[in-house]
């Protein structure tokens, strides 16, 4: 049983508020995944939870047992690192040994479980070689095996695929949640790859700027995103954005046209629709296509609607070309609401 | 200016420089070691071994040696710890330890007579604690013990230190997140120290043990002052067969036995401490 619980954990570096308010569960056996830009904090939040750093404010509790004061190794944990920290004056075997090694394990069992995670990470060919004669991504397979060569409780894990090749890493991430699931391990996978993370996710954790901003299934972060940041941050390409005036009665003027929208007496609200939810009809937002681009088995089209680039994909049966006039109806139930002051979502 | 020649020429500068004044005397004493006036001979180097303090002052020095060099490693590797872990006042806890680099070997000899001589602060002060009743002498003929442990202890005050730079830089070089990872995996301290810090150190420590080393066998002004001729260590040999007793050939045969030691010494280091192709930070 490993549950992970980050109560209030706030981190400042001198005056640099790297993270506030983080309040997060992360359930036993979960796969959380943290998507995030670069800098908002997720290295932070990790080695917090590893105890690598100290959280300024705020409580880590692992498995039920509150964490702050203890040494990293008594967590239970075993950590990937972004920058892989494979140690350069031990052979390959031995890097993944290293832990087990501390344990004192037996001769034996240590080569059983170095070759068995050498051999799912495709890198039981080079148990003898030292970190110097590796490639990155050959690296950070290490860093990986050497983490799940421990069968911990709590795996973290700092984009431990970033450098492999798109294949490998399709490959990597399918056997990593095998594994992991079968060893019922909770894990923590950073990333800022929102692929990865769809795919992956049991939850994602989406930050911002040093605060979680939603956590949620990857399906609801999709669909109802809780914040604009999330709505233009997760999806490819990402959410429309118009602006939508009140037409009274719960009814709103978005680019000329009047959409059901909620009941609230705003002056202002952001009208969001994802490219994807747009379909060409009679009546809806009037578009000039600008750029079309062939994506197979869809069109991605981006125009111009009320001023404000927009993209739309479309059917790749449909013929539309820069220049032409386009009238794009959103899908009703796929529209969403977003405050323009406290940029979150609105019901 | 071909870019291929242009190294060579930067380099020339130094390198006649080195060929003139060390290559150029070195063949000088080698050639005087193997003659006799007249021709080749090995007679000056079977006249410097066979002599009776040979052996004594090749043992003393080798012990010596043996005595100190270890002791001031493990000084240096714990204090260059202590130094690399300090937040604040680091440089200057650096240059207080450094300080007895500063000073000359035959100096230091002189303190530390200050202290052990019959009229010195020890003798002072365990009189004045009514330890013994009249001041002793403790470097005498009948103190072989005292006379050496008061030479390993100058020795090891005086160079300690250069073993110490040598290794707080190469501290310095060892990425924090190799610690990190060592941490996480379940290294206590001391394992992190063996499993990472010493590994990981071995370039500075062959470096640090090498000019050590080497120091260490060429022993001299601290043993004069302190030892005089109750200790006879080989660089003393080599002073006297020069100055006291005339003999330039005996004292350039000896100079290149501690030579051909130090290098055999030199190769045993570079040997044991070789870090394997690939496994460099
Ligand atoms: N030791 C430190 N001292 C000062 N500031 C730091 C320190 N470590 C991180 N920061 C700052 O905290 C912020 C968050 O850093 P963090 O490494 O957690 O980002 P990240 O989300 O992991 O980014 P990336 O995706 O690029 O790895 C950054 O702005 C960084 O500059
Ligand atoms: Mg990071």
């Amino acid at each position: 049983m490993a549950e992970i619980q980050i109560k209030n954990v706030a981190k400042k570096f001198g005056a640099y508020q790297a993270l506030s308010d983080i309040n997060l569960t992360i359930h036993d056996q979960e796969f959380m995944v943290l998507l995030g830009a670069s800098g908002c904090g997720k290295t932070t939040l990790l080695r917090i939870i590893a105890g690598l750093e100290t959280a300024t404010t705020g409580e880590v509790w692992i498995g039920g047992k509150r964490v702050d004061h203890l040494a990293p190794k008594d967590r239970g944990i075993a950590m990937v690192f972004q920058n892989y920290a494979v140690f350069p004056h031990l052979t390959v075997f031995e890097n993944i040994g290293f832990g087990l090694r501390m344990q004192k394990l037996p001769n034996d069992e240590v080569k059983r479980r170095v070759e068995r995670t050498a051999t799912l990470m495709h890198i039981e060919q080079l148990l003898k070689r030292y970190s110097g004669e590796l490639s990155g991504g050959q690296r950070q397979r290490v860093a990986v095996a050497r983490a799940l060569a421990m069968e911990p409780d709590v795996i973290l894990m700092d984009e431990p695929l970033s450098n492999l090749d798109a294949l490998l890493r399709l490959e990597m991430r399918a056997e990593l949640k095998g594994v992991l699931a079968e060893s019922k391990t909770t894990a923590i996978y950073v990333t800022h790859d929102q692929v990865e993370a769809m795919s992956l996710a049991d939850r994602i954790s989406v930050m911002h700027k040093g605060k979680i901003v939603q956590a949620a299934s990857p399906i609801e972060v999709y669909r109802n995103p809780a914040a604009e940041f999330v709505a233009g941050f997760i999806g490819n390409p990402p959410m429309n954005f118009l602006t939508a005036t009140p037409a009274g009665d719960g009814k709103w003027t978005v680019a000329g046209q009047v959409v059901d929208g909620p009941r609230l007496g705003a002056s202002q609200l952001q009208f969001a629709i994802r490219p994807e939810d747009l379909g060409p009809a009679e009546s809806g937002l009037p578009a000039t296509a600008k750029v079309v681009e062939p994506l197979g088995a869809h069109l991605l089209v981006t125009c111009e609607v009320d001023g404000h680039s927009f993209r739309a994909v479309l059917d790749s049966d449909l013929t539309v070309k820069p220049g032409d006039r386009l009238t794009l109806a959103p899908q009703a139930d796929r529209i969403r609401w977003f405050d323009p002051e406290t940029t979150l979502a609105v019901a | 200016m071909s870019p291929r020649i242009l190294p060579y020429l930067l380099i020339l500068p130094v390198t006649l420089f080195l060929c003139l004044f060390f290559l150029y005397p070195f063949a000088l004493v080698a050639q005087q070691a193997f003659s006799n006036g007249a021709g080749f001979t090995l007679d000056n180097f079977r006249d410097v071994v066979t002599y009776w303090k040979f052996p004594i002052s090749l043992q003393n020095t080798l012990l010596l040696a043996a005595a100190v060099v270890p002791v001031q490693l493990a000084l240096a590797l714990l204090m260059a710890t202590m130094v690399s872990r300090m937040e604040r006042g680091r440089d200057l806890v650096l240059y207080v330890w450094t300080i007895p680099l500063g000073i000359s070997d035959l100096a230091a000899g002189i303190i530390w007579l200050a202290i052990f001589e019959q009229s010195g602060f020890l003798n002072s002060m365990m009189t004045g604690l009514g330890l013994v009743d009249q001041p002793v002498n403790l470097l005498s003929y009948q103190n072989p013990g005292m006379v050496f442990l008061a030479i390993a202890l100058a020795e090891i005050w005086r160079a300690t230190a250069i073993m110490l730079v040598i290794i707080v830089a190469g501290i310095g070089l060892i990425p924090k997140e190799y610690y990190e990872a060592a941490e996480v995996f379940g290294a206590s301290p001391w394992k992190r120290f063996l499993r990472i810090t010493l590994p990981l150190l071995r370039p500075s420590l062959q470096t640090a043990l090498i000019l050590r080393v080497v120091l260490a066998f060429e022993v001299f002004a601290v043993v004069a002052a302190l030892g005089g001729t109750l200790f006879p260590v080989l660089m003393g040999e080599i002073y006297a067969y020069q100055f006291d007793l005339q003999n330039g050939r005996a004292a350039a045969a000896l100079a290149l036995i501690v030579l051909a030691i130090s290098i055999a010494f030199t190769l045993v280091i570079l040997r044991v401490l070789r870090v394997p192709k690939g496994a460099t930070i």
